[in-house]
């Protein structure tokens, strides 16, 4: 083939070195080619990936410095409060990386932030998912490999604020090895064999921070490729609207513009988290002070995707079952069947769903919440029992913050987080209702979909 | 940053579209160019900010604004870039079913099984090829084992044996006369101040322990020993409410009763904090005269046994 004077670009002539080697010019033309329907709730999961991607980058910088050791030594740095002070060298290196190294607090605090929207992100973008019925066949699988991306995402958030050995970190790690304890049967075997012995044991902090930057960073991104893959090949969802059909998509293609509106977005939420990285204080550890299991601050709290878990553990009476000499611990029934319960249902959802409304087609335009109000219902239900229990972690700085007594403010939460989700269930099956028929009151065809938030 | 007005409209219509329209709209069009432009160029700014403060030294407020500004600059750059300046034709693209035609899996099934027969043939090697791999598969179980000891006493044992005496976390043992009324003190094993198990808090109530059937001598001076650890899931019951004789759990509010045993009174803890036999030795300090009255800590299910 002749060369022409554009061919004498380097990067073009990479690229055809490649593709005289691989082929891939047919390839890269269908991905340039692929169609994004426009609206902004189908940005939410992207958030969730280049919060990803921020977290890899200010995670491996921090991994340089960081020192995920047991090893008792007295601090001797920059932060005079503390000099003197015997503690672990894994929370030692971390008040040395946010004191001593430069740009180590920003990029410590951007991870923190980066790991909160990052879980933010998923879980708003599963509502959107469940809300609009895109979890329906064919998107079974999807929707479970995002599941378990959530529960992945969740336990390296634990995780990580785990490895920094401080009074908070050390206190969740106990209330971590307590409810692994209290499995049935198996409980005291687990908690031995995860913590390298009794609590504290010297084993832990180094094999969490391996779970936390090997092990499951690797399957979330195993499990993101296989999202995404499966993605593309069962192309989007879309809502209803002129042309729309079960049969087509129609959106914006990747190449130029939605890609640069994409590149965008992640350049502008690298923004925002560098913006508080820098200016909103999270996790200020030197505060806290080394870990002492006999002590223990007041208004103990856990980053907010635990909260849940914690707000059960306060709410949940006190009952321990005795019977034959063995008895199941009181955390048993809040942590550990909670948890259960909640991600096997998650799990099985889609399956729920189409069980109960046989309805088992495939769908790829989406419902509005409206159009299933008894879906919708379950959601805000759900949503609304989670919310009450996240609050409750907050129990005792409520009482105090508002001059009432714990006692009282975790009995009202105790009836609320019972009630509350059937009445917002209620109502949002009327609200539902109410739309369904003032719709049909009026001749109005579906409204094109919405505009993309960066559109 | 403000950003240019989406609302302005771009005329379009056969009739507007005369040379005052055409210019509007490079009017226009030039603006939002330079608005891109600038964008780009509050990161180049923000860029050479970002290497001045590292070069200096580093400030963490300044690094992140200065990020934020570099990559915002360029990302609000993008997106005006895409939104004026690139198609944004809606197209469709037609979808096909992705489950397979009934040939090709007939196909597959074939060619599966012609595979299949041959390793069939040779059902000895098949059945002992499978019987490997599951016995390599269980053995290689194995080193998970090599993770913890087995849980065994430990749990439901402390280093207070009878005669050890209490201590404070500077290892330095402990006089009744140490601990006024309302008084509360966190005290450990004599040479286990380490001992995660073993904190204990010592009481003086001031006002006379019921004690539980057996333990009428284990309040010497009238002061009382329980073990630190919350009996729900092991945060230390760091708070004692001086005249309502009640130690409370921060983490999740459990509340034991001080006079009766530690009962918990509210909460989710279901179980009495564990009672240190307390005694008093010849030189005067305390000691214990035993482990405590259960295992400390949370529950775990053969706790009983």
């Amino acid at each position: 083939m002749a060369r022409t004077k554009r061919d004498r670009l380097i990067t073009r002539r990479i690229a055809r070195w490649i593709d005289g080697r691989v082929g891939t010019a047919k390839f890269a033309r269908s991905a340039l080619g692929k169609v994004f329907p426009n609206h902004w709730s189908f940005l939410l999961g992207e958030i969730a990936l280049y919060a990803f991607v921020v977290l890899v980058l200010t995670g491996t910088y921090l991994t340089f410095f960081f020192d995920a050791s047991s090893r008792e030594v007295v601090y001797q740095g920059v932060y005079t409060p503390l000099r003197g002070v015997t503690m672990s060298e894994a929370y030692r290196s971390a008040i040395d990386l946010s004191f001593e190294v430069r740009a180590g607090l920003v990029m410590r605090q951007i991870h923190h932030w980066a790991a909160l929207l990052f879980i933010a992100a998923i879980v708003v973008h599963m509502m959107r998912i469940f809300f609009t019925g895109a979890f329906r066949r064919p998107r079974e699988i999807n929707w479970m490999v995002g599941v378990t991306l959530l529960i992945l995402s969740i336990f390296n958030g634990f995780a990580g604020y785990s490895l920094l050995d401080d009074q908070l970190s050390g206190t969740g790690l106990r209330i971590a090895y307590s409810i692994a304890l209290s499995i049935p049967i198996g409980g005291t075997w687990v908690a031995s064999l995860l913590f390298g012995g009794e609590f504290p044991g010297a084993d832990i902090i180094g094999r969490l921070y391996v779970i936390h930057i090997l092990l499951i960073p690797a399957a979330i991104i195993g499990l993101l490729g296989a999202h995404l893959a499966i993605l593309v090949r069962q192309k989007h969802t879309q809502f209803r609207g002129l042309g729309r059909t079960e049969d087509n998509v129609v959106g914006e293609r990747v190449w130029p513009s939605f890609a640069f509106k994409s590149v965008g977005l992640m350049l502008l939420t690298t923004a925002v988290l560098s913006a508080l990285g820098g200016l909103a204080q999270i996790n200020p550890v030197w505060l806290y002070g080394p870990f002492r299991p006999a002590e223990v601050s007041s208004a103990s709290q856990p980053d907010w995707f635990m909260g849940w878990l914690d707000g059960a553990l306060r709410l949940f009476p006190g009952w321990e079952i005795r019977a034959f000499g063995f008895e199941v611990p009181a955390p048993f029934f809040p942590a550990v069947a909670l948890a259960g319960l909640t991600f096997a249902l998650l799990y099985l959802w889609p399956f729920i769903e189409a069980r109960f409304t046989g309805d088992y087609e495939v769908h790829h335009l989406l419902d509005r919440p409206r159009d299933r109000p008894r879906r919708t219902a379950i959601g805000v239900g759900a949503f609304t029992f989670y919310a009450m229990l996240t609050l409750s972690a907050s129990s005792d700085v409520t009482a105090t913050t508002f001059g009432l007594s714990v006692n009282s403010v975790v009995w009202s939460l105790r009836i609320l987080t019972l009630v509350a989700p059937f009445v917002s269930g209620v109502i949002a099956y009327r609200l539902c209702r109410e739309l369904l028929q003032r719709e049909a009151g009026t001749v109005v065809a579906y409204e094109p979909s919405g505009d993309s938030l960066i559109e | 940053m403000t950003a240019p007005d989406p609302q302005v409209p771009i005329p379009t219509s056969a009739a507007e579209d005369d040379a005052h329209g055409r210019a509007e709209r490079a009017a226009i069009g030039r603006r939002r160019e330079r608005f891109a432009a600038l964008s780009f160029a509050v990161s180049v700014v923000a860029a050479i900010g970002l290497g001045v403060v590292y070069w200096r030294g580093g400030q963490p407020q300044l690094e992140g604004v200065f990020l934020a500004l570099g990559f915002g600059g360029l990302g609000v750059g993008f997106i005006v870039w895409a939104k004026h300046f690139m198609p944004h034709e809606e197209v469709t693209e037609e979808r096909h079913s992705l489950a397979s035609t009934d040939e090709e899996m007939t196909l597959f099934r074939e060619e599966f099984e012609r595979g299949e027969q041959v390793l069939e043939r040779r059902g000895l090697l098949l059945k002992a090829a499978g019987a490997a791999l599951a016995a390599l598969g269980a053995a290689l179980i194995f080193p998970i084992r090599s993770l913890g000891p087995r849980p065994g006493k430990g749990l439901k044992s402390t280093p207070f044996r009878a005669g050890v005496r209490l201590v404070t976390e500077a290892n330095e043992p402990i006089k009744p006369a140490d601990l006024v009324t309302g008084g509360v003190l966190t005290v450990f094993p004599e040479d286990h101040t380490n001992a995660a198990d073993a904190s204990t808090v010592l009481i003086r109530p001031g006002t006379a322990v019921k004690p539980r059937p057996g333990r009428e001598t284990w309040t010497p001076d009238g002061v009382v020993a329980y073990s630190k650890l919350c009996t729900h899931v092991g945060c230390p019951v760091g708070l004692y409410q001086a005249e309502e004789h009640l130690l409370l759990c921060p983490c999740h509010q459990s509340t034991f009763d001080v006079l009766d045993g530690a009962r918990p009174v509210f909460g989710p803890a279901a179980r009495s904090l564990p009672q240190l036999p307390l005694g008093i030795d010849a030189d005067g300090y305390f000691v214990s005269l035993g482990d405590f009255s259960g295992p400390t800590g949370a529950g775990f299910w053969d706790r009983d046994r």
